[in-house]
């Protein structure tokens, strides 16, 4: 087959007409975006009156942003979701990840795929299910609750009175992190168990030929063997966390909910655009965001640096 | 085999309740999709009855006709079927031919540009979605599906998953051989590295078709008449403070949810392994 001789690519050429279509759509919608939302973060607009409209307005954005009592109640929920939803994830899939790791042969795709398939799923479709099963009066949470509440011994752990899960203030945040956490705790348990088998099995033998107990070999050599996943995992969820969206906004019904106690940062800032229409402060928002999220990356990084980095 | 060692210390009490923590564990991952398929068979009332339902009713049918009735449920999920369907072409076409060149080639720029590529694979979400509604509001390509496949196909992350596949699978050598023996680069592109990378185009396939599936912000976004929703913004459409059909909402996100758990349980370790790729290189 001939081609034509247009399409008789020289090699020289071949990468940049290969790269072309790509780099073309990354442009215009990966980094272009960007530099306009740095742009409009500068500007007062008024969408109905087109892109003319716009007006030069110096830093006065960022100071209504940071004015803005609404803005410092969605980062304290913010931080607060991404810490109780997040740490646990941790805390549990360590274990979890080293029980299947060392334990599970036959079971193990199958233990791991229970484990993982929430996070593939539809946030959509689990926020939605979600909100059914913490109704108030009939929820299954509730429902659950009150069977536990009346078992003997445990009994007094719980109370038997439903709980508002959705609209009282105290409890939506609860309510949010149970559902971020049941959906990315899979996630996590794959990353530990990936890591997990890079460590060398004569190690272990050789702690158990000088006597070394599991927990023991837990502590002393997966732990720290883990450590630059611990740090890799912990960043990602600083990252996912602090860009919490999809999960508050349907159990909150995309409002906040009560007192704006579900409305993270991410959900302001969506609303400061489309619901209260001003682009320029949502746009300047997420450039504050999107600061908090680097320097919470930075610090993760300081804190898991080497012991002998830091001495330095 | 391996580990006959640690066995022997396996062999106490603890490790049972261990393994029973880890199953329960599981079936508490698990239960939120049975009660998901469970509700979709049942009525709002009986939903919301004392004990709630544990086992599928025979309303099915009574919910479907009350979501068909509520929404246009079909175009939804054809519409979400389409977009996803374009998406996943036109990432696998354009991102198997940008890895392969960041692989393959020496051109100027080549590392700036891969750096650049890379750092915004992990740059959040809420950065570009009002710029991409403002752009897409000057394309005139609000409530086009083309806003949600055309953009999706420019993936930081495809580029990432092909670039290593390549450079670990497929020898410079080979390729300069087809060169030598006359073989135009288009050839080359479409005849040797294609095939050859058809284990990580399926990865990056199911990776993106779901990823699209499940996409929410992206047509919060750009769509804007409920005729042109996809389901998971159907779907939520759906709620409402006062009056939701609980029944029929369930249905549908059942219908949404299924299709992915079939893929999953089809392909989860290769799924798995593409998904945690970036953590494990």
């Amino acid at each position: 087959m001939k081609l034509p001789a247009l399409l008789r690519l020289s090699p020289r050429f071949a990468p940049y007409a290969l790269l072309s279509p790509f780099v073309a759509l990354f442009l215009l919608f990966g980094v272009f975006p960007l530099g306009f939302s740095l742009y409009l973060a500068f500007q007062t607009w008024e969408p109905t009156g087109g892109l003319r409209a716009m007006e030069f307005v110096g830093f006065d954005n960022y100071a209504f942003i940071l004015s803005d009592e609404w803005f410092w109640k969605s980062l304290q929920n913010t931080l607060w979701l991404a810490l109780v939803s997040g740490v646990p994830q941790h805390l549990i899939a360590i274990p979890l990840a080293y029980f299947i790791h060392s334990s599970f042969k036959r079971m193990r795709n199958a233990v791991v795929g229970a484990y993982f398939m929430p996070y593939i799923t539809s946030t959509v479709a689990i926020a939605i299910l979600f909100s059914s099963l913490f109704s108030t009066d009939y929820g299954l949470i509730n429902a659950g609750l009150r069977t536990l509440s009346q078992l003997p011994i445990v009994g007094g752990l719980f109370s038997g009175n439903s709980v508002d899960w959705l609209n009282d203030p105290a409890r939506i945040k609860p309510a949010i992190s149970m559902l971020v956490f049941w959906r990315y705790v899979g996630f996590n348990v794959v990353l530990y168990l990936a890591a997990l088998q890079t460590i060398p099995k004569d190690i272990y033998e050789a702690a158990t030929m000088d006597g070394a107990g599991r927990l023991q070999q837990f502590w002393f050599i997966t732990l720290p063997s883990l450590r630059p996943m611990i740090f890799f995992g912990v960043t990602l969820s600083v990252i996912g966390g602090l860009q919490l969206f999809e999960e508050p906004f349907i159990l909150t019904d995309g409002r906040g909910g009560t007192d704006q106690a579900g409305m993270t940062t991410a959900i302001y800032l969506y609303r400061m655009a489309f619901d209260f229409n001003d682009f320029g402060a949502a746009s300047a928002m997420s450039w504050l965001l999107f600061i908090l999220v680097a320097l919470m990356t930075w610090l993760t990084n300081r804190a898991f640096r080497s012991p002998e980095a830091r001495s330095r | 085999m391996k580990g006959t060692k640690m066995k022997t210390t396996t062999t106490h009490l603890a490790p049972w309740a261990a393994y029973g923590v880890v199953f329960v564990g599981a079936l508490v991952m698990l239960a939120p999709f049975y009660f998901m398929f469970v509700f979709a068979s049942h009525s709002r009332s009986e939903i919301f009855n004392l004990p709630p339902p544990i086992w599928f009713g025979d309303d099915l049918l009574v919910n479907l006709s009350i979501l068909t009735q509520k929404i246009p449920f079909w175009r939804n999920l054809g519409l979400s079927l389409y977009v996803a369907v374009i998406s996943t072409i036109l990432t696998l076409l354009f991102c198997s031919m940008g890895g392969y060149a960041f692989a393959l080639f020496e051109f100027r720029f080549k590392n700036a540009l891969f750096g650049l590529v890379m750092a915004t694979m992990l740059l959040p979400s809420f950065m570009n979605m009002i710029p991409t509604f403002m752009i897409m509001n000057l394309l005139g390509w609000i409530d086009e599906p083309r806003a949600l496949y055309i953009p999706g196909a420019a993936s930081a992350f495809g580029i990432f998953l092909m670039r290593q596949f390549v450079a670990s699978s497929i020898p410079k050598d080979l390729v300069e051989a087809a060169r030598m023996d006359g073989c135009s680069e288009i050839g080359i592109y479409w005849r040797i590295v294609l095939p050859l990378l058809k284990p990580a185009l399926g990865t990056l396939g199911i990776i993106t078709f779901i990823a699209s599936w499940n996409n929410f912000i992206g047509p919060l976004i750009v769509m804007r008449s409920p005729e042109m929703y996809t389901l998971p913004l159907a779907l939520r459409g759906l709620q409402n403070p006062v009056n939701t059909e609980w029944g029929a909402l369930m249905t549908g996100s059942a219908i949404a949810t299924l299709p992915l758990i079939v893929l999953f349980i089809l392909s989860s370790r290769q799924l798995i392994a593409g998904l945690t790729a970036g953590a494990v290189k």
